[in-house]
């Protein structure tokens, strides 16, 4: 074993990229969640984004139009949920497994013909100076622009729920619509809203991996992420800074456990896999013993909402 | 259910799948594990399906069906295409191996191809494997001539033989030409994630591997190196499984191919002319079911001339890779001064060769 | 505009029609879908829902399609009820792989023993390891409020893993030169679930899902848990003030559904799959719960809505096969098939209205 063949400079910056795809997904699920919805059906909505993503940069050229187009896929498939779900009120938990359903066979066949080719990938921006900085010039100032756009958009997303008052009636629907109903919210149109900015967020998660990370088209590519999403959306139990903690630390697992095995290191591969979701339980665990009463889990999560006046 | 019960119920209905006239084509059928989509291992075998369409024309009809589970799902999959008439049946995945024995028992009249297994339960089972070892020792011996940090890496799929066999060539070859080689094995515990694949890759290049091999399907490795190198690293990739043309000339700059087309021709030929036999087949170079692939201009003249120089030997039966002297890991003796590995040595490799550190996981 | 009425009672028609509803709706589209792809969808359609129950080998698809169909009657009939109670498992498909190791795990100790009792005792150690794995949330529920929901889903990939050893570690054969996958249960007599009559596809785990069925049945129609059961899930205040207990509900829901789903898994890996290997979740568990809804969490809806999603399966493998349609686009259509499914649910909650509402 040769641990000191791990740079920890090229480890935290490979986790960055490993994590960003959950990072962005777990954020816009945390969205939907905050307003009382749980879209179950992020896997589906990153594999259209990454199918439409990489479709669209192959067609137009540029890996920007990708990943426009990765948001509106996966936004549009959001929208289809949202249409069920708060339209016509089916449940919530059946419609998000059968978005992830229809997704993964939408998104092969729209990718039939998109096997194999390679996508231009998105640069690393070049900061000069700052980027030849030792350990931070790499961790910091060495990214492709996605990573940097999922991190001001963590901020963001922290900033809106904290601050604004779109924020505030975000969280009062989620915690009891038929109190901001009364107070004269749309309750159906703040969740549409936040649906469709979720499904965007996946979409692009989605797409990062198909135009970054990996970056090509292969069937079934997301191979399980959107769940991990989920989890670490419970991991960071619906706050902003937590996911990008929870997304690092999920993401670097597998980072990590490939790295120690490449260092000879004889890793227990399924228990390290399987730490993310234990940590998770663990986590919800604590946040129910000290909450006492369903955690911080908005209190409507997964309620229909349906005016009766 | 009985076979004799299941026999009779299509025997009654008049269709049992070689209840064809002699004049009508001959119909093969294709079990595959992924999407054609692979880029790898299933796109192969879809190759070689549509070189039989190429070579017999109207004397065959194909018909195949894609990412078909390991398990219950195969069994069914593979019973239907025996009952839609297929004459001979192609499963090409090793987690075929008990439903193509259990559906053969049910339809003696049928032929079925297992590939990577060992199980030949019925008289109407045959198996077929390609000794990818043979092309692994020609890019053990270019990754020798290239690396500068004397570290190879090898993505491994799973422990199994076929793996090993690999690892244990690709390090002897290399090792030949450059004696200060180290061999740097990652187990991902899959034969095709994109993702993974990549990560496991990029893992390698930080810790100052510079050339790889994969044993997993996918082009994500490529596209790590080739990232790499867009940011000034200096790595090199061999294709795996298909050309994976599309990374040349460098990362990739060779590339060993599954070509599955001559045994595809020769057996549905076999079922043809009624000389079907059942058989367990391990090509290799010399039946053109192991092909490198192109190697490219990256490579200095000396490596591509030693590679060349193998490849020729390989095939024409001169050179075996694994000839000894070679000690296993622990130090022991496993072949004298001249002796060659037995097929059923090989066959069950769950050895590294001395020189290469870690475990093999079990 | 249109508005939603919601019914006093659900409609009796539409509930049974709606279903019906749904499936033309599919074929309308699905078969655009087709004709879309260059295939002639009539052709198409009739390879999927015809060619299973009434073609030509029909013989043999009936017979697969109980094989298919029976596990996910199995796990959604316990499911159904906790769904009716209010009480979340969608950790389904973790009791079900848990199950199927645990029962593995009990026989293989055992190898090569020929003893008659080999399978009844794997048959309890599955039921117990997913009643067992379903035990985690329901106790960390009712102990300290956890929601079920996301302990339950989270378990599932905890148990992916577990089933990942297994396959490539402690369970493995040890005659199978290093290849991953347990040594071949349905062909080792002491350990085998066998079709029970021949060519009917009828095995053990066919019987423990028409038993549960029925079960679930006279539980939710005769019995004093089912009326409580129905309560809780209707009017939890009201549940509490006629004396039922919240905790009691919680575990017996959580554990019937994941000892069944452990039945599941473990008639599944003894039968049709026959061995532990990576690939054995196949996502029953989580088809289930589609299932469950699908039927409208009502035993013998269950049935019916399994049966259906095995017609697809079966049918839409068969016309991969066969027509060479893409299995993208075949899960795609089954994708359409749910959502329509759960679209047109809401008539029979709900009356649609057309034009200016009172207060809208």
């Amino acid at each position: 074993m040769d641990l000191s063949a791990i740079s920890p400079t090229l480890l935290v910056a490979s986790l960055m990229v490993a994590a960003t795809p959950i990072l962005l997904a777990a954020l816009g699920e945390m969205v939907v969640e905050k307003a009382g919805v749980l879209n179950l059906g992020v896997e589906g909505m990153m594999i259209m984004g990454a199918v439409t993503g990489f479709v669209a940069a192959i067609e137009s050229g540029s890996p920007w139009a990708g990943f426009l187009a990765a948001a509106i896929g996966g936004a549009a498939m959001a929208l289809l949920f949202g249409f069920l779900t708060q339209v016509l009120l089916s449940n919530q938990v059946a419609t998000g497994l059968a978005l992830t359903l229809f997704g993964l066979g939408l998104s092969a066949l729209i990718g039939q013909g998109y096997v194999g080719i390679k996508a231009n990938s998105l640069g690393r921006v070049d900061l000069g100076a700052l980027s030849d900085l030792p350990f931070v010039g790499r961790v910091l100032f060495g990214h492709d622009p996605i990573v940097y756009l999922s991190l001001l958009l963590v901020a963001g997303v922290w900033a809106f729920l904290r601050f604004t008052r779109a924020g505030l009636i975000l969280r009062a629907v989620g915690e009891s619509h038929n109190a901001a109903h009364a107070l004269g919210y749309h309750v159906r149109r703040v969740r549409m809203t936040a649906i469709a900015f979720g499904g965007a967020c996946a979409g692009l998660g989605g797409a990062y991996l198909s135009l970054v990370r990996v970056p090509q088209w292969t069937e079934g590519m997301t191979a399980g992420a959107g769940w991990i999403a989920l989890a670490i959306v419970v991991f960071a139990s619906w706050r902003a800074e937590r996911v990008l903690v929870g997304a690092y630390l999920f993401g670097g697992i597998t980072v990590l456990q490939l790295n120690l095995q490449t260092a000879g290191a004889r890793v227990p591969v399924e228990l390290l896999s399987a730490a993310p979701y234990l940590v998770t339980i663990l986590v919800l665990v604590l946040i129910s013993i000290r909450a006492r009463r369903g955690g911080a889990a908005p209190a409507d999560l997964a309620r229909p909402f349906h005016a009766s006046t | 259910m009985t076979n004799k019960t299941f026999l009779a119920l299509a025997a009654t209905l008049g269709l049992t799948g070689a209840a064809l006239a002699q004049d009508d084509p001959i119909k093969a059928g294709f079990i595959y594990v992924g999407p054609i989509g692979d880029g790898g291992w299933t796109y192969q075998h879809d190759q070689g399906r549509l070189a039989l369409e190429e070579e017999y024309g109207d004397r065959v009809e194909t018909v195949y069906q894609e990412s078909v589970p390991e398990g219950a799902d195969a069994e069914r999959a593979i019973t239907q295409m025996a009952l839609g008439g297929a004459d001979i049946i192609f499963t090409t995945s090793f987690g075929y191996m008990d439903a193509t024995n259990a559906v053969a028992e049910k339809f003696p009249d049928v032929k079925f191809e297992h590939a990577t297994g060992f199980k030949r339960d019925h008289p109407n089972v045959s198996t077929y494997d390609a000794r990818f070892y043979e092309g692994r020792a020609v890019l053990g011996t270019l990754a020798g001539h290239l690396t500068e940090t004397n570290k190879i890496g090898y993505i491994g799929s799973f422990p199994i033989p076929e793996n090993i066999q690999g690892i244990n060539s690709a390090y002897l070859h290399a090792k030949e030409v450059n004696p200060d080689v180290e061999m740097v094995v990652t187990w991902a515990y899959t034969w095709f994630d994109p993702a993974k694949e990549a990560d496991a890759a990029r893992a390698m290049i930080d810790q100052g591997v510079d050339v790889i091999l994969q044993h997993t399907d996918s082009t994500a490795p490529q596209a790590a190196a080739e990232e790499a190198n867009a940011n000034g690293g200096r790595v090199f990739t061999f294709g795996q499984a298909s050309d994976m043309a599309e990374f040349k000339p460098e990362p990739r700059v060779a590339s060993i191919i599954d070509n599955w087309a001559p045994y595809y021709i020769e057996r549905v030929g076999a079922v043809m002319d009624g000389t079907w036999e059942q058989q367990a087949s391990w090509g290799g170079m010399a039946e053109g079911e192991v092909v490198i692939g192109e190697i490219t201009d990256a490579v200095p003249e000396e490596a591509k001339a030693a590679a060349e120089e193998m490849i020729a030997n390989i095939t024409d039966g001169s050179y075996h890779p694994f000839t000894g002297p070679i000690n296993k890991q622990d130090g022991s003796e496993w072949l004298a001064e001249g002796e060659v590995a037995e097929d059923g040595e090989l066959a069950g490799m769950d050895f590294y060769v001395e020189g290469i550190t870690g475990d093999i996981p079990n | 505009m249109i508005r939603l009425e919601r019914r006093p009672t659900p409609s009796r028609v539409w509930g049974a029609a709606s279903p019906l509803l749904a499936v033309a709706l599919t074929m309308v589209s699905g078969g655009l879908m087709f004709a879309a792809l260059g295939q002639d969808p009539l052709e198409a359609l009739r390879t999927i829902f015809w060619d299973p129950v009434l073609g030509e080998f029909a013989w043999y698809f009936r017979a697969q399609l109980l094989v298919k169909a029976a596990p996910l009657i199995l796990i959604a009939a316990g499911l159904a009820i906790g769904f009716r109670a209010g009480i979340w498992n969608i950790g389904a498909e973790g009791q079900y792989i848990v199950g199927a190791i645990a029962g593995a795990a009990a026989g293989l100790a055992f190898y090569p023993s020929e003893s008659a009792l080999i399978f009844p005792l794997m048959v309890v150690c599955g039921a117990l390891g997913g009643f067992l794995w379903a035990m985690i949330p329901a106790v960390l529920k009712v102990t300290l409020g956890t929601n079920e929901i996301l302990v339950s889903l989270m378990l599932v990939y905890v148990a992916d893993n577990l089933l990942a050893s297994a396959a490539v570690g402690w369970l493995r054969n040890p005659d199978a030169v290093g290849f991953p996958g347990s040594r071949n249960l349905s062909q080792w007599e002491a350990s085998a679930n066998p079709e029970l009559i021949a060519g009917t596809g009828m095995h053990w785990g066919v019987v423990a899902a028409l038993i549960a069925v029925i079960f679930a049945h006279v539980l939710m129609t005769r019995h004093l848990m089912g009326f409580h059961i129905r309560l809780a899930g209707q009017a939890p205040r009201a549940a509490r003030f006629a004396g039922v207990a919240p905790a009691r509900l919680v575990l017996f829901c959580l554990g019937l559904s994941g000892l069944l789903a452990g039945l599941a898994g473990l008639f599944e890996v003894t039968g049709p799959a026959g061995q532990v290997s990576i690939d054995f979740a196949s996502g029953y568990g989580f088809t289930a719960i589609i299932v469950a809804f699908l039927g409208r969490l009502n035993p013998l809806g269950i049935v019916a809505a399994g049966l259906l999603m095995a017609v697809t399966y079966v049918g839409g493998d068969n016309a991969a096969a066969n027509l060479g349609i893409p299995g993208a686009a075949i899960s795609a259509f089954q994708g359409m098939l749910l959502f329509f499914l759960l679209a047109v649910d809401v008539l029979s909650n709900f009356r649609v209205r057309v034009g200016r509402g009172a207060l809208a």
